[in-house]
């Protein structure tokens, strides 16, 4: 039998590489960074996890997607009530609904991005025990599935403009970049959270809480500009204020986010660097832990 | 070995884990923090050091090697750290010292259905389960009518999966795995689950990748299957590297070990109830080149050869043996009298004698099988009884022997037919 079963180079798949990949199977040591590179040929699962959260999400849900509406809708009815018409909050001049609404878009994809992604490695531990592939794909992916409640609750958004008449100026075509910059903070904070988690499911009850609070520290229901000019810089610390001020500047055509953003993007690009670091530090016990 | 290429090569490799604690139970977040405070008290303590956790080693100190081509087969009991090697090599967990090199493409199965989800349909399921085991969508794509043909669930393809029953997603998902198409495929024991038949086709294909000149890893219990699949065995005890050689050697050295089967059973020294004048003293299984081995091949033939002493003169004594299967059936009985019935009436005489019963295996299913051996004057009383005198494996799930495959009954035999056209 042995003798039989000569070398035999396979033809294999369409990708298959020249020369045959040697793969190192070795303990490692300290921080290292994420391979971007294997990232990139695992492309294909990452397509494949984003598209099966948003597959499952609605799935035996009466209403399906038009959850994805309905509860920024909902929360801006509700803000709108309490923060608008009954506390008077200001609104930079612009209708109460539509300020908050501009806001909440950018703060339910955080909020959802970054709940999802923290019980990432938890809900998909059988896959981690069985299988390798770069974990941060669970993370990313689950940061990435809610684009498209987003992009449908967007329409909602366009639906207000007309009804206020309200034009968008020409900066909002930096809405990409804000967008961007608000998956960067979920994915930078993910990566912490699903990798602590991963140890302490404890994690799974705090993150939740400290989204509630955190809605509070950003500026959602009322504006930025009631944060007195010398703090606006710290309060530039919480990423979610640069983003949120982005939002309304690019769309609403209210005050520039100055300092404040440029603080955000420095941050979250911290947070997102700090976590890769500490997430690719973990991964190597995730199959072990969870 | 110069002109063989390698495809696995691993040195040293070792995993500790941590006893009790993180693996089995997760750790809470306020255990943590208060351990932080307990160590430095510990620490204090003990006068600057650091506590010493309970680690275990599951594996320790491991090195082999795997030509490319091999079919290896890693055998070993529960807690041997087979499945810990192996998590390793398909990197899912990472090694605490040593190295290990894999050269080409790896596919690792280490659970048939990884990724299923119940909620999305067939379809959907083979998109997904496809791409967590490594296949590009392209790829997927060009295989999707191969995967749905071996499946049998055409018709279904658009039903969630969560209605399927639990035969056919394990048949649609070993369809997935099985065509993977690595050079290096690693597989655990995905065979211990599904019926016979769904376990004869993962065998048999199984069988067409290792004829294709892939390298195979493959953990199994199912002797059976070891035997027919590998050419060879790595035997892992207590997390180390024991032998590693030709299949054949490593299982009988596993069988040994682990379940006392030898091909030879010393029956003198035991204790023997009943009748004096004739004793037992030994039992063995002879392959058809005479070795004495505890593993026959289905289509072999194969000898059990009984020794006895008699010590008095005794009329009409017969040795026979009856053969069970592994849930106790008797398969047949056979005695020393079948061929010739006149020695019935004569008188064996005092001395040692060795008797040799041949057969043939080609009609018993593979698996394990035990003899009661016993002498008796038929019809008259019985003179000694030996409950699982000796067990044997018949292996022989080969592929090759498609005859017999997918038959009922506890025996397979093959008859003579003949057909005319009248």
């Amino acid at each position: 039998m042995t003798e039989k079963l000569t070398v035999q180079v396979t033809a294999g798949p369409a990708n298959a590489i020249g020369k045959p990949p040697v793969t190192v199977i070795e303990p490692t040591r300290g921080w290292l960074p994420i391979d971007l590179r294997e990232l990139w040929e695992f492309r294909d699962l990452l397509y494949f996890f984003t598209w099966r959260d948003i597959k499952v999400r609605y799935k035996q849900t009466f209403l399906g997607f038009a959850w994805a509406v309905i509860q920024p809708f909902l929360a801006m009815v509700i803000f709108t009530v309490f923060f608008g018409l009954l506390a008077k909050l200001p609104s930079d001049g612009i209708p109460y609904p539509i300020f908050a609404y501009a806001a909440l878009l950018p703060w339910t994809l955080f909020s959802e991005s970054l709940t999802r992604s923290t019980s990432s490695m938890v809900m998909n531990a059988n896959i981690l025990k069985k299988v390798y592939f770069p974990r941060v794909a669970l993370p990313i992916s689950s940061v990435l599935s809610p684009l498209l409640d987003f992009g449908i609750a967007f329409t909602i958004l366009i639906l207000m403009m007309g009804y206020y008449a309200i034009t968008p100026t020409f900066n909002v075509i930096w809405l990409p970049a804000l967008i961007l910059l608000t998956l960067v903070t979920s994915l930078g904070i993910g990566l912490w959270t699903s990798a602590l988690n991963a140890m302490y499911r404890d994690f799974q009850y705090v993150v939740p809480f400290i989204v509630q609070i955190w809605m509070y520290a950003s500026p959602v229901v009322y504006s930025a500009s009631m944060i007195p000019e010398q703090y606006r810089f710290l309060y530039g610390l919480n990423p979610m204020a640069g983003v949120i001020e982005g939002f309304r500047w690019a769309l609403l055509g209210s005050e520039a986010p100055g300092s404040v953003m440029v603080v955000s993007v420095v941050i979250s690009i911290l947070i997102l660097i700090s976590g890769a670091f500490f997430f690719r530090r973990m991964e190597k016990t995730f199959a072990d832990e969870v | 070995m110069a002109d063989r290429e390698l495809a696995i090569s691993v040195r040293d490799l070792g995993k500790r884990y941590r006893i009790g604690g993180s693996q089995a139970y997760y750790k809470t977040f306020r255990e943590a923090v208060t351990n932080v405070g307990t160590s430095v008290v510990r620490r204090l303590n003990a006068g600057g050091q650091a506590p010493v956790a309970d680690y275990i080693w599951a594996l320790k100190g491991v090195s082999f090697d795997v030509e490319r081509g091999d079919v290896l087969g890693v055998i070993g009991r529960n807690g041997a750290g087979k499945s810990t090697l192996l998590k390793i090599l398909s990197r899912i967990t990472e090694p605490t010292e040593g190295r290990a090199e894999i050269y080409g493409r790896v596919g690792s199965l280490l659970e048939v259905g990884t990724g299923f989800h119940p909620e999305l349909s067939g379809l959907e399921n083979i998109y997904l389960s496809g791409a967590i085991l490594g296949m590009r969508k392209a790829e997927i794509e060009a295989k999707m009518d191969d995967i749905v043909r071996f499946s049998e669930a055409d018709r279904f393809l658009e039903t969630p999966l969560k209605h399927y029953s639990s035969g056919m997603q394990m048949r649609l998902a070993f369809s997935v795995a099985a065509h993977l198409d690595p050079e290096i495929l690693l597989i655990d024991e995905v065979l211990a689950v599904g019926d016979i038949a769904f376990q004869q086709k993962c065998l048999g294909k199984m069988g067409q990748i290792s004829k294709e000149g892939r390298t195979i890893l493959f953990i199994s219990h199912n002797m059976d299957a070891v035997l027919s699949l590998c050419n060879k065995g790595l035997l892992i005890e207590n997390g180390r590297a024991k032998s590693i050689g030709g299949i054949r050697d490593i299982v009988n050295e596993y069988l040994k070990v682990n379940t006392g089967l030898l091909g030879e059973v010393r029956l003198a020294d035991e204790p023997q109830k009943g009748y004096d004048d004739l004793k037992f003293r030994a039992i063995r299984i002879r392959d058809a080149r005479g070795k004495v081995t505890p593993i026959i091949d289905m289509n072999e033939d194969y000898v059990v050869e009984i020794e006895y002493e008699i010590t008095k003169p005794v009329r009409s004594a017969q040795v026979a043996f009856e053969l069970f299967n592994s849930v106790g059936v008797c398969v047949f009985c056979s005695t020393d009298m079948d061929n010739e019935p006149e020695n019935l009436r004569s008188i064996k005489q005092p001395g040692t004698y060795r008797a040799r019963c041949s057969l043939s295996s080609s009609y018993l299913r593979p698996g394990a099988y035990t003899i009661d051996l016993s002498s008796s004057i038929p019809g008259v009383k019985m003179l000694n009884l030996f409950h699982n005198a000796i067990s044997f494996e018949v292996t022989g799930l080969n592929i090759e022997n498609k005859l017999s495959q997918g038959r009922r009954g506890i025996i397979t035999p093959i008859f003579r037919w003949e057909t005319q056209k009248i």
